[in-house]
């Protein structure tokens, strides 16, 4: 009698085991899910800016015809960032990106001396365009750095942290854009 | 975050289980007052009385479940607008469902009317929508817009407007229950008066159900109420959470209590889904006695909660509650487990410099009314004289004189036809799948793209091609002299 209760326990306990491993492992597994989804997210968001690109500057080429230095440093800022999205790390890329912003940044600011440009109406959709995908950008990395967060933490917690180890879920990396303020969109004024 | 949306379900699932046993209870003493039994809550009665509170509830609520959001559209009268319509409300929208990372891109309404209010619908996922007045998109500013949608998203995403729906319909049986049996038992005469309570009753039965049909709904009510409020304050939370810039949602909590254009399209059942209830007055910010009755917090409370705000995790938001209201604890302790530390973030740049130089009042106006109008189903046909005629979609003749110069428009009629195979475009570079081919004279010319987008052309367009802006396909240009 004894013996069947101790193996009935033991059998329950290793029943249990098993559950909260599986809880665990697919609750890990989701979070990762999570976590790459949110990353195509940004991905998307960052070429979504780089198409815009080209169709902005075509845009106030006719109108900015001394601006030839500015246009030549966002189109490198945009072929860097676009090099560094193809083959580089999370580092590079986040330092290609903010420096493609800065130059953005540069770039609306000049066309605030041109009145012409600022009341043309493809370049006004452009713009809202630009200032969307800015945010956009943005709200994808926010949700992103939310999620590696998530990840991050199951990862190192006891007792999920043992499941991580065995099945080889790693860390995730953060997404950081260097700017003072937390975010910040090109400076215009309309 | 998402972890405690997930918690926050399960407590919406006990409100509506408490709400549930209560009616069930109510629709059994009842069924005993009607059918009394020789055993007491063992008869036809009692269990009738239990299966009627089931079926009814039940057949109200799947009316709500598939119906509810196409009705509330229509007491809106709310139009769906596309991003073609107004770009900048549709990426405010899609900005904030990023931000959600919700998978599927609520639809957007805009509701014809110069007060500002807004709601969120979705008692069906795949059914959210978001929707607006035109009042609101003219005179907030892109931030402002910002934070009214950020708090819509927020309804959808805590799954808010399922179950205070469903709460509500069990909230309305359980009135209807009650107020009918109490009618019944004071002013029914005759045969009714013999029925209910016909002697046979056990008395401590009759009173037990007088008194829960008098208590249940009021209690009810108040609970019900309460959690409303709850909800309230929870999507302004995640609203934050959201933009981390609470700023925003106050100044368009101010402008929208400070209007005092009232809304129209709305009514008893609708007016709780508003971010501010048209039926309540916004303007008074005291909390008396009626506000138990209230669905939403007073704006002024929640103004100055958003105001308080020192980070945008759910922790700020409750000690900036407490701070504001000086009352006991708004969240359950746990859902501020997460200690992360949140920050928020400054204005906008672009948005400080626009304040100064935005575009006039009535340039905003015309362009929602433009909005407007497209989402109805209008043709915005330009002339040469400068003028856009803007023509009903109901007009029943094929071309129009332009009430300024005189010359006759043409209203666009599919005259695009899909090209032959192995047809060769004037282009080689072009993918053209439609050709459209002009009849010359110095006008413009509208014609529609097989997805039904109007396109107009300049008389002095020289394209070959012409790339259809709603769904992508280009479109050949051909010249009345190489027509086959």
């Amino acid at each position: 009698m004894m013996i069947l209760g101790f193996v009935l326990a033991l059998l329950a306990i290793i029943v249990f085991t098993f559950l909260a491993v599986v809880a665990i492992y697919n609750r890990l597994v989701s979070l990762r899910n999570r976590v790459k989804n949110a990353w195509s997210q940004i991905d998307v968001q960052l070429k979504r800016r780089h198409d815009l690109i080209p169709n902005l500057i075509e845009t106030a080429k006719g109108y900015m015809q001394h601006e030839r230095e500015t246009f030549i440093r966002v189109t490198e800022a945009r072929a860097k960032a676009m090099g560094a999205g193809s083959t580089g790390s999370l580092k590079e890329i986040a330092q290609a990106e903010t420096t493609l912003s800065e130059a953005l940044a540069k770039f609306l600011l000049t066309v605030e001396n041109y009145p012409e440009l600022k009341a043309n109406e493809n370049f006004l959709r452009l713009h809202e365009e630009l200032t969307s995908t800015e945010n956009r950008i943005a709200y994808a990395r926010q949700a992103y750095n939310d999620d590696v967060l998530a990840l991050n933490n199951k990862v190192e917690m006891f007792p999920s942290n043992i499941i991580a180890s065995i099945f080889n879920f790693a860390k995730a990396d953060f997404f950081e854009l260097e700017n003072k303020s937390e975010r910040k969109a090109p400076q215009v004024k309309f | 975050m998402w972890e405690l949306i997930e918690r926050n379900k399960q407590r919406s699932l006990w409100l509506f289980v408490a709400l549930f046993c209560v009616l069930l209870v109510l629709g059994g003493l009842i069924g005993e007052t009607i059918v009394p039994s020789e055993t007491p809550f063992m008869g036809v009665g009692f269990l009738g009385g239990i299966l009627t509170a089931i079926i009814v509830s039940s057949i109200l609520g799947a009316i709500a479940y598939w119906t509810g959001d196409d009705i509330v559209m229509s007491v809106s009268r709310a139009v769906l607008v596309t991003k073609e319509h107004h770009p900048q409300l549709y990426n405010v929208v899609e900005e904030m469902q990023i931000a959600a990372g919700l998978e599927r891109m609520p639809e957007i309404y805009l509701i014809a009317d110069d007060a500002m209010n807004a709601f969120a619908t979705g008692i069906r996922p795949e059914k959210s929508a978001i929707a607006v007045t035109a009042g609101l998109v003219e005179r907030l500013n892109r931030d402002e817009l910002q934070g009214v949608v950020a708090h819509e998203m927020a309804h959808i995403v805590n799954r808010d407007v399922l179950f205070m729906s469903f709460a509500g319909v069990l909230l309305g049986c359980i009135s209807m229950a009650g107020e009918g049996f109490l009618r019944g038992f004071f002013y029914g005469r005759g045969s009714r008066r013999s029925r209910i309570g016909g002697g046979r009753t056990h008395p401590i039965v009759l009173l037990a159900a007088l008194v829960f049909a008098i208590l249940a709904p009021l209690l009810a009510r108040i609970f019900y109420f309460a959690i409303s409020r709850k909800r309230e304050y929870l999507a302004d939370a995640t609203a934050v959470r959201l933009t981390r810039y609470p700023e925003g949602l106050a100044s368009a909590l101010e402008k929208i209590s400070g209007d005092p254009i009232d809304l129209e399209g709305y009514n008893r059942f609708t007016a709780p889904l508003f971010i501010v209830n048209p039926l309540e007055g916004t303007t008074t910010n005291r909390r008396n006695l009626f506000s138990l009755g209230a669905t939403h917090p007073p704006t002024s409370d929640r103004i100055r909660i958003l105001r308080a705000l020192s980070g945008a995790s759910f922790r700020d938001y409750q000690s900036a509650y407490m701070k504001v209201t000086r009352a006991a604890d708004l969240f359950p302790e746990r859902m501020l487990r997460d200690k992360s530390i949140v920050p928020l973030r400054q204005m906008n740049e672009s948005e400080k410099v626009a304040e100064s130089s935005r575009k006039t009042v009535k340039e905003r106006h015309r362009t929602v009314g433009d909005a407007l109008l497209a989402a109805n189903g209008f043709t915005f046909l330009p002339c040469i004289c400068g003028l856009t005629v803007k023509v009903p979609p109901a007009l029943g003749k094929a071309n129009i004189a332009c009430p300024r110069c005189g010359r006759l428009l043409f209203l666009p009629n599919a005259e695009v036809r899909p090209l032959e195979r192995g047809y060769e475009t004037q282009s080689p570079a072009v993918d053209a799948s439609l050709a459209y081919t002009r009849k010359g004279g110095n006008q413009w010319e509208s014609f529609s793209c097989s997805c039904g987008h109007p396109i107009h052309l300049s008389p002095l367009c020289r394209a070959s091609f012409i790339e259809c802006r709603n769904c992508g396909r280009r479109i050949e240009i051909r010249s009345p002299d190489t027509t086959r």
